[in-house]
């Protein structure tokens, strides 16, 4: 019986409360229990965590780049959305 | 380096793809973009990459052999623990540029596999012994400098994961040259003895080294393609410059002796080497340095010996996704 | 050229830090063995992880050890200038590494142990004691997590590991009543609330043991006959080929630095 890839996992990592977790890098585990497990003894030898989040890769539904006209050049002229794009006098003061 | 084999760049097969495309990827890289895994690339990126990074992995795990071998036998407890993090560091750089090379397409089993099977080169440094302690400081010392003089500039490589990876490897880096140093440092400072252990250490280091950087820039072929993709940013010649400028005042800082008597500094503060003996590196690379056998020997046998723990996880996996369809069904 | 062995004067507070420094060392040290050689990456790293924690609670205990002593000794010579017969470690931990299963079987006994003796100890009288029991506990439960988690995948895995892991089981069995005999001298430590006594560990042990190997679907042994002499030094021949190594520099160079 041939055995099958050990699945790949992502690993997110919240290093301080207060921040969000961000992606760090990928692991192979047979379940998840054991993601988890090897996350922390890769991913936070150094002190670099306080919450993991293990997913696995096939999990995750990723855009297509050659559709990134369509999806992210339309967001780009809508200038109005930002504060900068509205004049408020000076003596007014922070807004 | 890592990959000192492969500065044979795969041959541009662009012309079967859309020449298009091809401009606009050259133009990303160009203009210091950095290509992602889902990208369009040129398929001679691909394979060029993972056969680069794949390699690079391959030389962290087996470069875990060589230091390993110490540290069971480390002089103190201190030492024993500096040995054993920065070797499990070793362990963990070869996993994040699996992942990396994984990223293209490839899984990492088929990598191992290649590696295995004596298909896939890894750095020639890691076919030498470790016969004393000095070597363990040597190692740190030069081997990991070298690294850090080669990885540095791959923080910035064109590819996104393979970036990624080297900046954390980069930062955790940082402190195995410096324990590396510091028993050099002990050594040279104790008795009659162990300064004598640590000049022999360094004679028999020294050119291997250097051929760590890979062939001089005359005969790499194919370099300038890694080059124009911004994988590459400096030639082997002039890392290898790099090194050897800032190797020397740390040996003279230990009072030892480069073994190399021709070596001499120019004008503008070059230390200029003597020649390098390629025949020994082609032959280290071809598989016949002293411990060749050995490593690849040992990897098969970790993975061999290890073959029935994967199967039982991924067996225990399966009746546990199994029972859990089965308890949802009820 | 062999460097004499240091005396050790035992009094009942060091030789009952050095019976834990030596289990540690010696654990941490047969789990270093496995580093580039583990069965997948990721428990390279793990394996070295629980290493570098054991080696860590050594140093600790040494230090201690040797300051409650108060002759010349520091860490590495009690760690590198005793021989067999001075060291105190339990006979469970100098077993060699075996398959994974052993050295996961062994790792499950001594953390299962470790972990409820560590929490006992955070209320040890002797302050260094309870905070040295502090960190190692919190480690120890670590440990204790990835083993039982390994068990019981070797148990109800394939048909091979589940074998291994019962043979590592009915192996190392006869090992795990040194864990929870005390001696006189442990004994007065005891009723100064220095120590704690493990045989009132038993039960919880065994209760965790046996939860583990019943969703491992392994059976642990009806035996009771227990092999013991590791805390007064009457080792097994494995402990004299470690010691050889671990100690080969100190041994070789006498008296340097490095
Ligand atoms: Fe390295
Ligand atoms: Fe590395
Ligand atoms: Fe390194």
């Amino acid at each position: 019986m041939a055995t099958p890839n050990t699945p790949l996992w992502e690993v997110f990592i919240r290093s301080r409360n207060g921040l969000a977790h961000k992606h760090v890098g990928s692991l192979h585990a047979s379940d998840a229990t054991m993601a988890l497990q090897a996350a922390r003894d890769i991913y936070t030898r150094r002190g670099e965590g306080l919450s993991i989040w293990v997913v696995p890769s096939t999990a995750i539904t990723a855009s297509d780049p050659t559709e990134k006209g369509m999806m992210f050049e339309p967001a780009e002229s809508k200038i109005y959305r930002h504060p900068t794009f509205y004049e408020v006098p000076e003596e007014v003061g922070h807004m | 380096m890592y990959t000192q084999a492969l500065n044979t760049a795969e041959t541009d097969d662009r012309g079967l793809e859309d020449a298009g495309r091809a401009a606009q990827f050259q133009a990303r890289i160009d203009a210091e973009e950095r290509i992602e895994p889902n990208d369009w690339m040129p398929a001679a990126y691909r394979k060029t990459l993972t056969r680069q990074i794949s390699q690079h992995a391959h030389s962290e795990i087996v470069g875990m052999l060589p230091e390993g071998n110490w540290i069971t036998r480390a002089p103190s407890l201190r030492r024993k623990a500096a040995l054993l993090a920065k070797v499990q560091d070793e362990c963990g750089h070869g996993l994040y540029l699996y992942a990396a090379a994984e990223t293209l397409g490839t899984s990492r089993e088929e990598l191992v596999d290649a590696m295995l099977a004596g298909k896939a080169k890894y750095s020639s440094i890691f076919n030498y012994p470790t016969l004393t302690w000095a070597d363990i400081g040597t190692i740190g010392w030069l081997v990991d400098g070298a690294a850090i003089m080669n990885q540095i500039p791959l923080c910035r490589c064109s590819y996104g994961p393979y970036a990624r990876a080297m900046i954390r490897v980069c930062k955790e880096e940082s402190f195995h040259q410096r324990q590396g140093y510091e028993i050099m440092l002990t050594l040279c400072r104790g008795s009659e003895e162990q300064k004598a252990m640590a000049q022999d250490a360094l004679n028999r280091w020294w050119w291997p080294v250097l051929m760590m950087f890979g062939p001089p820039d005359s005969t790499s072929q194919h370099s300038d393609t890694s080059t124009k993709w911004k994988i590459k940013r400096f030639s082997n010649d002039e890392l290898r410059q790099k090194f050897v400028d800032a190797t020397v005042p740390q040996a003279q800082y230990l009072g030892l002796t480069i073994p190399d008597p021709g070596m001499t500094q120019d004008a503008d503060g070059h230390w200029r080497y003597s020649e390098i003996d390629w025949t020994e590196f082609k032959q280290v690379l071809a598989g016949n340095g002293p411990c060749n056998r050995d490593r690849i020997a040992a990897r098969r046998k970790a993975h061999a010996e290890g073959a029935w723990v994967r199967e039982a996880a991924a067996s225990y996996a399966a009746k546990r996704a199994h029972r859990q369809t089965a308890q949802a069904a009820e | 050229m062999a460097t004499a062995n240091i005396e050790v004067s035992e009094t009942p507070l060091v030789l009952y830090a050095l019976r834990r420094a030596d289990d540690a060392l010696i654990l941490g040290h047969r789990l270093s063995e496995w580093c580039g050689h583990a069965p997948m990456l990721e428990e390279d790293m793990a394996l070295s992880n629980i290493a570098l924690d054991l080696i860590g609670q050594a140093r600790e205990l040494y230090s201690y050890a040797a300051k409650a002593e108060g002759k010349n000794n520091d860490e590495d010579k009690l760690a590198y200038l005793r021989d067999v017969r001075q060291y105190r470690n339990l006979l469970l931990v100098e077993q060699p590494n075996g398959d994974f299963a052993q050295t996961l079987v062994r790792q499950f006994f001594y953390s299962a142990f470790a972990d409820l003796y560590w929490r006992a100890m955070m209320n040890s009288c002797d302050t260094t004691l309870a905070a040295i029991a502090a960190k190692s506990e919190k480690e120890s439960a670590y440990h204790l997590r990835h083993a039982s988690e390994w068990i019981i995948r070797l148990g109800d895995g394939t048909d091979e590991s589940h074998a291994r892991a019962q043979a590592a089981i009915d192996h190392l069995w006869a090992f795990t009543g040194e864990m929870f005999a005390v001696d006189d001298g442990e004994r007065v430590l005891i009723h100064a609330g220095i120590a704690i006594d493990p045989g009132t560990l038993r039960g919880r042990w065994l209760q965790t043991l046996s939860d583990v190997a019943s969703e491992a679907t392994l059976v642990l042994p009806q035996n009771d006959w227990m092999q013991q002499g590791g805390r007064v030094g009457r080792h097994s021949e494995h402990l004299g080929h470690l010691l050889s190594e671990l100690q080969s520099m100190q041994r070789t160079f006498p008296g340097l630095t490095w």
